[in-house]
């Protein structure tokens, strides 16, 4: 039984990685490595004003006094930042902005992602800001969205036009003293999405991200920030692939999200860069820092990710709920396989008075998948009756894989009642032949009974990407079983 | 339908079925009975394709075809259909949802489209009235939490649903009181065609009361000691399987 078992998990765990080629386009690259005059370089290709010359050089100095940090459950070789590229970026055509503009190759990457540029038919209810390497290309439905004064560009425009929003509030949520690899992105970041949703205002459509790593041996530092003022509402989404390649790369972004009075913020992740091939080798280093501050009254900010890419994840979308009657929430499926690590989870800081947070975390891990839940929910002294609940589940496939949970709990407000619920399952060889028996292929069946036990966190997507996921998450099982 | 020849097999090097052959025509019910730990499942599984029971001599051919080099879910889709001893809970997993991937599944291996959502749910609504199974079972993960008699009902539903030219029930009657006995043998009754046929696998005689058998066998010990009509069943009823551990210590059986 034990050998028809492995078999059949050494068949499903060696599904092919559907987004791994690489488009030709004409790069503008800068030499690899970091230093002091990369960051100086950075900044002058984007004609950036002084004061966020000022912000890349104070964090990239304070980064040199930091340490990668060791305490995630994570193997992870030695990088050295002397051999990564740090900007990339397609050339500029001469009228940037117009579709007809864009480098067809580029448009043709896109639309082999099945992420359109042009504002049309499929996706209509989603504007898309597309981001390959460094800097973002394309975002539609900017115009509509103005109308209703909602700010949807790139980063770097939201510099240029906007830079009392950006200054307000960039730093705000994750201090650029961070942590390791968010005090690097603070230095060096490239481009990313910029939202602003003013007073009263409901998001009529998705907005969404595209990330694209494109170019050999380069890093991807984006960050996004993104304000909901009072009473608003915005859905968001962002989905990320990467070429197959030998080499890891390294992706640090910086999401920040801040919600005043009322305002509600779903912020929802289609992680699937590159996860390495099924030795281990190659695949996307995800060190991603996400925070989310609910900072008025009654506000609420979802993160919802599928987390499938990536051949090491470590990523805590965290809420900081510091209005009162602030709720946080955090769903999450990831999935490892093949030689995949994942350390992820999130952090609930409860700092006002009758503050909300719910954890649901779901891991699956197959092949030699390593999968670990960390969380902590953190209880001020000052928020009287907090509120969490967590539930941590582990699905294992096959005997090779592992499934770890580290939840911590800081509690100083004796009548904040908080609850945990953890359980690991396997999928059983009785359960496969079971659906066999009916006519359903083994890798239907694992389809079938992990979407099933995924199906509470995807039931959370915007119902367009609900079904995409749930092909994902068959696709990067696939093999897993077979 | 089916003709077994001379099959045996082990499971890990212990040799369990010892020789059995069977021929199975169509619009028949056989029916197999025999005391616990003769094989009887084991020969359910080889049929149904489970892969830890190996095979050491002896042919299966189910429709002219060679059915050992068969994968099982192509069995499946071939009209075979076991019902399960032990039916397995799937949690998470909406009987709706698995049921619509079994019936698709059948229905493009003939050549035929999808099932809409509407035309799938009125199945679903008949075949549940056939078998006169509770309808909020439906709605539930796939025997999550079902008791022993409506995880049994449920191995008939599917049964139903998918409508197999060979059914194999195995034990189906047991732990069943005398209502959802009824129920199962009803089932199978109202799907009884003249093409289709069943094998059913019974410990007792009284489910024999309501599914008349053609063929009853008595497999006793891996190999197939006794074959007669139904009255066989009967006799056993009477007088117990020590009866014929007796006869064959005695070497009279034919
Ligand atoms: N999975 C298994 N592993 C090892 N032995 C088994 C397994 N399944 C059945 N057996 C053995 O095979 C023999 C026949 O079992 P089974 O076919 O279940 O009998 P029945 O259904 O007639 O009660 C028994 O001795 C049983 O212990
Ligand atoms: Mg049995």
């Amino acid at each position: 039984m034990e050998k028809d078992q492995d078999k059949i998990l050494s068949d499903v765990t060696t599904g092919e990685y559907k987004y791994g080629f690489y488009s030709d386009i004409e790069m503008d690259r800068i030499p690899k490595g970091l230093s002091e005059e990369v960051v100086r370089i950075i900044s002058a290709k984007k004609n950036e004003p002084q004061w966020l010359l000022d912000f890349r050089l104070k964090s990239y100095r304070h980064w040199l006094t930091m340490k990668m940090p060791t305490w995630p459950n994570l193997k992870i070789a030695p990088i050295n930042y002397q051999e990564i590229i740090f900007y990339a970026a397609p050339k500029e055509r001469k009228n940037p902005g117009s579709i007809d503009d864009i480098d067809p190759e580029l448009k043709r990457t896109f639309d082999k992602l099945g992420i359109p540029l042009q504002e049309q038919k499929h996706l209509a209810g989603v504007a898309v800001d597309a981001v390959i390497d460094s800097v973002s290309v394309k975002t539609t439905f900017k115009e509509t969205l103005a109308e209703m004064g909602i700010i949807f560009c790139s980063f770097s425009d939201a510099v240029k036009e906007y830079p009392d929003l950006v200054k307000r509030y960039m730093g705000s949520v994750v201090p650029y003293t961070d942590n390791f690899f968010a005090t690097l992105n603070s230095a060096v970041f490239s481009d990313g999405s910029f939202c602003y949703i003013p007073k009263g205002v409901r998001c009529p459509m998705e907005l969404s991200t595209y990330f694209r790593i494109n170019s050999a041996n380069t890093g991807q530092f984006e960050r996004t920030l993104l304000i909901a003022d009072e009473e608003s509402y915005v859905s968001y989404l962002e989905g990320c692939t990467a070429p197959s390649r030998d080499e890891n790369q390294l992706h640090a972004a910086i999401v920040e999200i801040v919600a005043e009075k009322n305002a509600e913020v779903k912020y929802s992740t289609v992680q699937n860069w590159y996860p390495g091939d099924k030795e281990g080798r190659g695949g996307v280093f995800n060190f991603v820092t996400k925070r989310g501050m609910c900072k008025g009254e009654s506000s609420k900010i979802s993160w919802t990710q599928i987390e499938t890419g990536s051949a090491i994840t470590w990523k805590y979308p965290s809420c900081i709920l510091r209005g009162d009657n602030s709720t946080g929430e955090f769903y999450s499926v990831a999935v490892t396989n093949n030689y995949q690590q994942a350390d992820t989870g999130t952090k609930m800081t409860h700092i006002g008075k009758n503050t909300k947070s719910t954890i649901v975390s779901k891991g699956i891990s197959a092949g030699h998948g390593q999968n670990s839940y960390r969380g902590l929910v953190k209880v001020l002294k000052n928020a009287s009756n907090a509120r969490n609940y967590s539930q941590c589940d582990s699905l294992l496939l096959g005997d090779k894989c592992g499934a770890h949970t580290f939840p911590y709990l800081e509690v100083d407000n004796s009548t904040a009642i908080v609850e945990h619920e953890a359980t690991t399952s396997k999928i059983g060889e009785d359960q496969i032949f079971y659906c066999n028996q009916r006519g359903i292929s083994t890798e239907d069946a694992i389809g079938l009974i992990v979407n099933g036990y995924a199906r509470e966190v995807i039931n959370k997507l915007p119902m367009e990407f609900a079904v995409e996921a749930q092909k994902l998450l068959q696709i990067s099982l696939e093999g897993s079983v077979g | 339908m089916l003709i077994i020849n001379n099959l045996k097999a082990s499971i890990g090097g212990k040799s369990i079925l010892k020789g059995i052959s069977l021929n199975v025509k169509p619009g028949e019910i056989h029916a197999i009975m025999g005391p616990n730990g003769s094989g009887k499942s084991t020969l359910a599984a080889v049929l149904a394709g489970r892969e830890f029971v190996e095979i050491t001599e002896g042919t299966v051919t189910y429709l002219g075809k060679n059915l050992l080099e068969m994968a099982p879910e192509d069995r499946a889709k071939e009209g075979i259909f076991l019902g399960f001893q032990y039916p397995i809970e799937i949690p998470g997993v909406s009987m709706v949802n698995f049921m619509k991937t079994a019936v698709n599944e059948h229905r493009k291996h003939k050549g035929l489209d999808p099932l809409s959502a509407s035309d799938f749910l009125k199945l679903m609504r008949d075949k549940k009235e056939l078998v006169e199974i509770d309808s909020k079972l439906a709605n539930r993960s796939v025997n999550e939490g079902f008791s022993g008699g409506e995880k049994k009902k449920n191995e008939i539903f599917q049964m139903a649903m998918l409508e197999p030219k060979l059914a194999i029930l195995d034990e189906t009657d047991s732990g069943l009181d005398i209502d959802a006995l009824r129920i199962v043998a009803n089932g199978v009754n109202k799907l009884k065609r003249p093409d289709n046929s069943f094998i059913v696998i019974t410990h007792y005689q009284r489910l024999l009361d309501y599914i008349v058998p053609d063929v009853v066998h008595v497999l006793y010990d891996g190999r197939i000691v006794k074959t007669a009509g139904k009255e066989l069943a009967l006799e056993l009823e009477e007088k117990g399987y020590d009866w014929i551990k007796k006869e064959i210590e005695n070497n009279v059986v034919s």
